[in-house]
């Protein structure tokens, strides 16, 4: 949807672009008046990060923590209900599930990978420029650039991925490879490998919501594409900003704490 | 915020000096500012990928002292003598030294300034960052007679960087790092968002002119904000978090505390070029603000992602390490 002018539905993009377009979003003027204006800073206010499939309330791993340690029940995410696990790959995540204390990368403050930064339990900001889009993660200080130009191939696998995007009418369509195998979807073990093909749809609902879809598709793991779908609420507030939030200084004790000088006797 | 008594005149001359030399560099002739990418809010774009790798030092050799600048040939072979010292493979090394990056990582160009300019400090005008006070002296005094002791008791005795927690690229203030010298900028009305290839180090800046309510939570980058100045774009950072291990960079064993402020200037002059100050003012640290000019010379990207603290090898090794060191001097 790159070429309006060709396009049958063109009409009906051109008045919900202006539409879009008409809608005054937090005082600020759009990049281009063509392009709907997702600057702001976004946050989904859901359960995923613990589990994308439907869960129930579960105690934790550290029973002095008491209701605050304890995991939140949640509506799952996942179209269906259903995540299409290889058999082997299935019993892969059984493992991880059974190991979800000590084996889910974000305990050592890793990079989240696309898309589990955008449902993480932390704000995000998109800083939308003229080629670039950028998107800003509180968690760990994840960022990714999105190049909206022509498209270009991953140099590297990496943590975040490579990010190519474009607009499918009013729709931020974002294309992600070369994301290593290192990260999970969720602190429940669902898991993929370096073969992982993330495609997100960013689309306003309304001024203040973003409609969040993902399609998913590793065909090493998974037996077909699968997806999930979410709202993402803005930060009204007047003084909303992004915090620091370098988690690694909170994981030090964990990953080197037996290095540790001993206090002499 | 503590006055230090008798440096508040040469504080305010300082800054004085400061705003005015910065305000003849915003002051750009109309016949160059076409010439200037804009945003569509007007504003200057500031976007694109930058480097600011430069074999200019921060501070002036001390045998330069007389010399603010060089001249095109004495450049040529200062560079020269900085590019021999960085290639480490051809220098003698003791046994068993397993020795350090050789010029594979060192990447700060190949370049001096184009200014010509002997050190990347342009205030005070001796190219020198100035003396710590007396209770500056006496902490970084403590601090050192702690580390001889202590060199690697946990990774809070490390420095910043070996931690990834901070690196002086993004800053503030940026400063040229040994390697990894290249940034990507963002622009949307009412933010300028600064990637530091450095450890993916990031700062979304507000350019809205708003300050945010003071608080006293402190960040590893401070808060910034900024606002536009005619074409510069000024930024104001506070609530930088420090520890004994704060440096500026390891070009210098700086420090710094509570009171630090650093007041940027990023001013578009070209298609090419961003001129970036930085005046770091901490009144209790430092006898004088000091200030910093660098040269931000548009690159061909892409940035890759430095996963620095999912790699980070190095930590457990010098932990490991000091550890071993222990148990052969309790053994001998």
């Amino acid at each position: 949807m790159r070429d309006k002018q060709s396009h049958p539905g063109a009409l009906i993009m051109l008045l919900s672009a202006l539409l879009i377009a008409a809608i005054p979003l937090a005082g600020q003027t759009p990049p281009s008046s063509r392009k709907p204006n997702l600057n702001g800073i976004w946050q989904a206010l859901n359960t995923a990060d613990w589990d994308l499939l439907t869960h129930g309330a579960q105690p934790g791993n550290v029973p002095s923590l008491g209701a605050i340690g304890s995991i939140p029940p949640g509506i799952g995410v996942v179209e269906g209900d259903q995540i299409p696990y290889l058999p082997e790959a299935a019993a892969k995540k059984k493992e991880n599930l059974a190991n979800r204390w000590t084996a889910d990368p974000e305990i050592k403050c890793y990079l989240p990978g696309v898309p589990r930064a955008t449902y993480m339990p932390y704000p995000f900001q998109i800083v939308q420029g003229s080629s670039t889009i950028m998107m800003v993660y509180e968690y760990a200080g994840a960022v990714r650039t999105i190049n909206m130009g022509k498209p270009t191939e991953a140099p590297v696998d990496s943590w975040m991925g490579w990010s190519n995007g474009h607009w499918e009418g009013n729709t931020l369509v974002v294309d992600v490879t070369g994301l290593n195998d290192q990260t999970w979807f969720d602190r429940a073990g669902d898991f993929h490998s370096d073969a992982l093909h993330v495609v997100e749809r960013y689309s306003l609902l309304s001024r203040d919501v973003l409609n969040y879809e993902v399609t998913i598709e590793d065909p090493k793991v998974f037996s077909r594409p699968w997806k999930i779908s979410m709202p993402l609420y803005r930060h009204v507030e007047k003084n909303a900003q992004l915090m620091e939030f370098r988690c690694g200084e909170f994981s030090e004790d964990l990953l080197y704490g037996n290095l540790r000088r001993k206090p002499s006797k | 915020m503590k006055e230090v008594p008798g440096v508040t005149r040469l504080r305010q001359t300082a800054m004085l000096l400061f705003v005015t030399g910065s305000m003849m560099l915003a002051q750009t002739p109309p016949a160059k500012r076409a010439a200037i990418p804009r945003a569509a809010d007007g504003h200057p774009s500031l976007e694109g990928i930058w480097t600011n790798a430069t074999l200019t030092p921060l501070q002036r050799p001390a045998n330069l002292a007389a010399k603010p600048y060089f001249t095109a040939e004495e450049a040529a072979a200062f560079e020269k003598q900085v590019l021999i010292q960085n290639d480490t493979d051809n220098q003698p090394r003791k046994a068993g030294d397993p020795g350090n990056y050789n010029s594979a990582f060192w990447d700060r160009g190949n370049h001096v300034e184009k200014s010509l300019r002997t050190s990347l400090v342009i205030d005070p005008p001796d190219g020198r960052i100035p003396p710590f006070t007396a209770e500056a002296q006496a902490k970084a005094q403590a601090f050192r007679e702690y580390a001889a002791q202590h060199p690697a008791d946990g990774p809070e005795d490390r420095d910043l960087s070996e931690r990834c927690l901070m690196f002086s690229g993004i800053g503030p203030p940026m400063l040229t790092e040994p390697y990894n010298n290249n940034y990507q900028i963002v622009q949307s009305p009412g933010y300028v968002s600064v990637l530091a290839e450095m450890n993916h180090d990031v700062r979304v800046i507000p350019t809205d002119g708003k300050v945010t309510a003071p608080n006293d939570v402190s960040q590893w980058h401070g808060v910034s904000h900024g606002h536009w100045d005619g074409d510069t774009l000024v930024v104001e950072t506070t609530n930088i978090k420090f520890n004994n291990q704060s440096h500026f960079g390891v070009a210098y064993r700086g420090m710094s505390d509570e009171n630090l402020r650093v007041t940027e200037r990023f001013t578009r002059t070209d298609a090419e070029t961003i001129i970036y100050q930085a005046m770091v003012d901490d009144p209790t640290v430092y006898t004088k603000p000091w200030t910093i000019e660098e040269a931000f010379t548009r690159t061909k990207g892409p940035l890759f992602e430095y996963a620095c603290h999912e790699g980070n090898y190095a930590m457990p090794g010098i932990l490991q390490g000091a550890r071993l060191a222990e148990q052969g001097a309790n053994s001998k």
